[in-house]
């Protein structure tokens, strides 16, 4: 099924913010295996400048995850999630996440297109403050195996 | 402690890393990541869409490759950029010793005004690599 090209350099805001809280920057880090102490120790945190713990470099995921969600599961976008595989992803941190950080993912639709028998979708989520300040851009490719 | 700039240079190899990864680890990752793609944690669908059993979710293993650079550097927020391609999955057992895989790193690249490194991530399972073009940027002291 084609990809609608509607969708490329669209935005596609989420209204719900994610708000970051230390357990659930412990839990992250805890499921990865890492006990790195500025992620779950808040007074070594503090110690080495940050308001609280930080997030994981890739913890950025699980802040956009509904609002990418969203926009790859509406039916008009094409994509079918079944045999859908993610093909690269990259994080630009402006600044590392802390726990207390109220973030807003405004997801846009980069480029869509055909590559050998593929449907390939690129997406980059903007990551923001409620000030609107950067906090991380996120750019992943997902590959639907053989729709094209 | 973060190293010093002036202390590293290209082609310096970080301290390797092997980790393990259980079933159990993958809900956990699963919960916590708010990721419940059933191939991540349940055979039977896996292997209807093609897989030889369970794999770990690719951002799991983003996730646990980064830590060969950041436990170098100590600090996580001195990370500025990290990305990587997923080209080989790791495909976890359903048995108490999971999936092994095993990291390396090396500094690719300096930049002298911006006193950042790019490492070079390689991570192998089962002897070949699962992650391409695996880099992670960082500030230096």
């Amino acid at each position: 099924m084609a990809l609608n090209h509607e969708f490329v350099g669209k935005a596609f805001p989420y209204d719900e913010a994610f708000c970051v809280g230390v357990e659930k920057i412990r839990e992250f880090a805890r499921s990865i295996g890492d006990d790195n102490p500025l992620y779950c120790d808040r007074d070594a945190a503090r110690r080495a400048g940050y308001p609280d713990v930080i997030a994981p470099p890739t913890f950025a995921i699980a802040v956009i995850m509904k609002a990418q969600d969203k926009l790859l599961f509406d039916p008009a976008l094409g994509l079918d999630f079944d045999v859908v595989v993610h093909g690269n992803q990259r994080f630009i941190h402006h600044r590392p996440i802390v726990a207390g950080d109220e973030l807003t993912a405004t997801p846009y639709v980069d480029q869509v297109r055909v590559m050998a028998g593929n449907d390939v979708v690129t997406l980059r989520t903007e990551v923001t403050d409620p000030a609107g300040n950067p906090v991380c851009t996120a750019l992943g490719t997902l590959v639907a195996r053989g729709t094209a | 402690m973060t190293p010093a700039f002036d202390d590293v240079a290209v082609g310096d190899e970080l301290p390797p890393l092997t980790y393990h990864v259980t079933r159990k680890q993958l809900v956990q990752y699963a919960g916590a990541a708010g990721d419940f793609n059933s191939i991540h944690w349940n055979k039977r669908v896996a292997v209807e869409v093609g897989l030889p059993d369970v794999i770990a979710h690719g951002m799991f293993t983003m996730a646990s490759a980064g830590r060969v650079v950041t436990d170098w550097i100590g600090d996580p927020g001195k990370v500025k950029e990290y990305e990587v391609r997923f080209t080989r999955p790791v495909v976890v057992a359903d048995d108490d010793a999971g999936a092994q895989v095993e990291l390396t790193a090396v500094v690719g690249a300096l930049n002298a005004s911006a006193r950042t490194a790019r490492v070079d991530i390689t991570a192998k399972f089962q002897g070949q690599t699962v992650l391409g073009k695996a880099r992670m940027l960082v500030a230096l002291d």
